[in-house]
């Protein structure tokens, strides 16, 4: 039998909620595990990337400096990278804060909001650095394909990712990527 | 706090001034806004109360038009076009320098109240640029010296109705002038022949003449007069007793960058325009007609209500005109108040109606269901111009000019890179190259013919004709040398485009601005070949999914200079795969400073 395909997985800027969706293909997991294995992911606790890994997932937008650096090295690793639900593709929630100034968003979490004991701005060369605004991955690296959903079904990264492992172009049909 | 009863008093007299009607709403929107020098909150619930219209309705109509504010501006209120040709005079400069003097920035009012700065999309002045509006008043040529002059009088407060009449002076310009412009009609004579001769014959005329529309898609004059004369009774087969009421529409909301041609007919020869609308309404039945006025044009409307009251003195307008029992027609005057797709006929109906300019879907066209779901006949300035040429000098005087398939004249409006900038009027027909030499323009880099919205061509081209067959206009005809940077022009172009959309559609509302972004990363040299890819896809699918011309044409800048000048693009390619569009350490600043951190992890590579 040849090789698996590697797969890695991350969240950025997102709520794991894609995560959770992606396990909603149930059993079918048997099935995948047969044609791919998992690299780094949060499901198999692998912190970096090896040097070659076939398809990266990415969930959620760009919202710091480790953001970046992750994307980074995924973008570095895979061949094909994948902008999986809103938030990677639009920002999302996350990107609401794009409406407020940095400044007053750190003031008010950090300085003068209610109950707020020893005010102070965090500061460890460990934190990373928050990005004046938050961005769709697209914005800085190149995707190869766009997951849609909030989150994408089951069904969608099933199809998806057999799609992909057959050496076909993902489509997704209508009942997809309907929401409503 | 409640507002001063005095203030009340104010927007109630507006409003019953208007009558109440819900139609006038963008009207009592905009003398509200002249009072106050900003549309306040207290005086949206009395509009909306007296016209029983919802808070949001009108609120909505506020935030739609960019002439409208919610935020309280200056006293003197200056705005400078932001046109591309006002740019490449020194537009930008000049705000910098007058922004500097009057200590306020671009769109801000400053803390005094006195004086508030911004920019408008084109003020119609391109060919005696840089110029703006003061309080809706044009001033034109601004230098510095000249904006000395008015911050000195900002300053001391001299009101804009006492300022030296040289600051609003404006040219028409008309280099050469052709067909209309050189035969103007005399007060009166169209209508005159065409109460000789019958409707019925003028509009054999105007058919004979094969007038198209003026205002750039060039449908003809007489099938539309046709569809709205018969209406949808004839379809429906009502006796002709219940008829609709017919309504004759002129657009003047010359809202194309580059376009100025209107601006003139309407100052030197309005009466024929107006006459031109009176033989339309005598040939649909129309009783009430409009022009619907560009906010930028605010100075022409004295001047149009004076010429409307002298010809219902000399009975051609109003009851029984000429004499003729039954021929009864007069025109309001509609202000527009900053928003360019109200140029688009249907939009423009909905502005007439007091609403929100938001294009309808088609069909049913105005023809059919129009101003007040009637039938409606809405035509350029320069189309009415031409009708009343033609009901005076007959259809076949007209039809030995121009082409086959485009009869006539064109009157363009030159601005840009050219020695005498100003209005031109040609037979159809006439080459690019003939229209360069004839002003002076020497080294052009490219000819943008019909504003942004329209196309961009370059030099292997110039021997193209102007025609609907060919290179169809509204009128604009910018030059750009070969100084000039073409993606500079797109992205004003671009930004054009995404400042005008009007929302409604998803294509164009999202697509316009996600084109702007494109297109600034590549002007900031943040590009690679990669993003090439985005953006022709991105052009075309805003160019197929938008619901109307304004989306639809959105694209055609980016799209055109692609085809044209697509070296331009790959010079600021990036020789990497890809980088992001902005400064990834710079957006790290805050953030750094806010945490008291420098060190190698605070700092990102682009």
């Amino acid at each position: 039998m040849a090789e698996k395909l590697k797969i890695a997985t991350t969240s950025l800027g997102g709520c794991f909620g894609c995560h959770m969706s992606f396990l909603d293909i149930d059993e079918r997991i048997v099935d995948l595990v047969d044609i791919f294995q998992f690299d780094r992911s949060p499901l198999t606790d692998i912190k970096h990337c090896s040097e070659y890994v076939d398809v990266g997932l990415i969930e959620g937008g760009v919202c710091n400096s480790e953001n970046v650096h992750t994307l980074r090295e995924f973008r570095k690793s895979c061949k094909v990278l994948v902008a999986v639900g809103a938030c990677a593709i639009n920002g999302g929630l996350p990107a609401m804060r794009n409406f407020v100034p940095l400044e007053e968003c750190l003031a008010e979490s950090y300085l003068t909001g209610e109950g707020i004991v020893n005010p102070q701005i965090p500061s460890d060369v460990e934190l990373p650095l928050l990005l004046d605004k938050v961005h769709p991955i697209h914005e800085l690296v190149k995707v190869d394909y766009f997951l849609p959903g909030c989150p994408p079904s089951g069904n969608a990264f099933w199809r998806f990712l057999t799609d992909l492992a057959a050496g076909q172009t993902p489509t997704l049909p209508y009942g997809l990527v309907h929401y409503d | 706090m409640t507002w001063s009863e005095s203030k009340q008093e104010k927007v109630l007299t507006i409003v019953c001034k208007h009558e109440k009607r819900q139609t006038r709403l963008l009207q009592i929107l905009r003398e509200v806004q002249e009072e106050f020098h900003c549309v306040p909150r207290y005086a949206i619930e009395i509009v909306a109360a007296e016209l029983g219209l919802s808070r949001t309705k009108v609120e909505g109509v506020v935030q739609f038009y960019s002439l409208l504010s919610l935020e309280q501006q200056g006293r003197f209120h200056i705005l400078f076009s932001d046109s591309i040709t006002d740019q490449f005079q020194g537009s930008r400069k000049l705000m910098d320098y007058m922004s500097a003097k009057l200590g306020v920035k671009p769109g801000q009012t400053r803390s005094d109240g006195k004086v508030s700065l911004g920019f408008t999309s084109c003020t119609g002045l391109c060919d005696q640029g840089p110029a703006g509006l003061v309080n809706g008043h044009w001033i034109s040529r601004l230098n510095e010296s000249q904006i000395d002059r008015i911050v000195d009088m900002v300053e001391r407060e001299v009101p804009v109705s006492s300022w030296p009449l040289e600051f609003f002076h404006v040219e028409d310009n008309i280099q050469i002038p052709g067909l209309l412009l050189q035969s103007p009609i005399e007060q009166g004579e169209a209508l005159k022949q065409s109460v000789r001769q019958g409707f019925d014959e003028i509009f054999i005329e105007v058919t004979r003449s094969g007038l198209r529309g003026r205002g750039g898609a060039g449908f003809e004059a007489a099938w539309k007069w046709r569809f709205c004369a018969e209406g949808p009774e004839d379809y429906s087969g009502l006796s002709l007793v219940g008829r609709n009421e017919r309504y004759v529409v002129c657009n003047a909301d010359e809202g194309e960058p580059g376009t100025f041609k209107d601006r003139i007919l309407l100052n030197s020869n309005a009466h024929q325009v107006i006459e031109g609308m009176t033989v339309c309404a005598g040939v649909v039945g129309a009783k009430q007609g409009f022009i619907y006025l560009r906010g930028e044009y605010y100075r022409l409307r004295p001047k149009l209500e004076a010429i409307l009251a002298n010809r219902r003195a000399n009975n051609l307008l109003g009851k029984s005109i000429l004499g003729r029992n039954g021929f009864d027609f007069d025109i309001e005057i509609h202000m527009g108040a900053g928003a360019y797709v109200c140029g688009e006929e249907s939009a423009l109906i909905e502005s007439l109606e007091g609403k929100r300019g938001v294009p309808r879907v088609r069909p049913p066209y105005p023809i059919d269901r129009g101003y007040l779901d009637q039938p409606t006949v809405v035509n350029n300035v320069e189309t009415f111009a031409a009708v009343a040429a033609i009901a005076a000098y007959g259809g076949a005087w007209f039809a030995t000019h121009g082409t086959e398939k485009s009869k006539g004249s064109k009157i363009i409006s030159i601005s840009g890179d050219c020695e005498r900038p100003g209005i031109y009027e040609y037979d159809f027909g006439i080459s690019i190259a003939e229209i360069l030499m004839d002003c002076g323009a020497e080294n052009t880099l490219a000819v943008q013919v019909g504003g942004p919205s329209g196309g961009v061509i370059s030099g292997k081209e110039y021997h193209r004709k102007l025609a609907f067959e060919d290179l169809g206009t509204g009128g604009s005809f910018m030059i750009f040398n070969k100084k000039r940077d073409i993606l500079e022009i797109v992205r004003n172009f671009t930004h054009f485009f995404a400042h005008e959309s009007c929302g409604f559609c998803t294509p164009c509302r999202v697509g316009t601005t996600l084109l702007k972004n494109q297109v600034d990363k590549i002007c900031d040299g943040h590009s690679t070949a990669l993003d090439l890819v985005g953006l022709t896809s991105l052009a075309k699918f805003i160019k197929t999914a938008s619901h109307c011309g304004l989306g639809q044409s959105a694209a055609n800048p980016v799209l055109g200079s692609l085809s044209h000048f697509p070296q331009a693009y790959k010079d600021r390619f990036k020789d990497v795969v890809f980088e992001p569009g902005f400064d990834l350490d710079e957006s790290l600043e805050t953030a750094r400073q806010m945490s008291l951190r420098d060190d190698p992890w605070a700092h990102l590579e682009q």
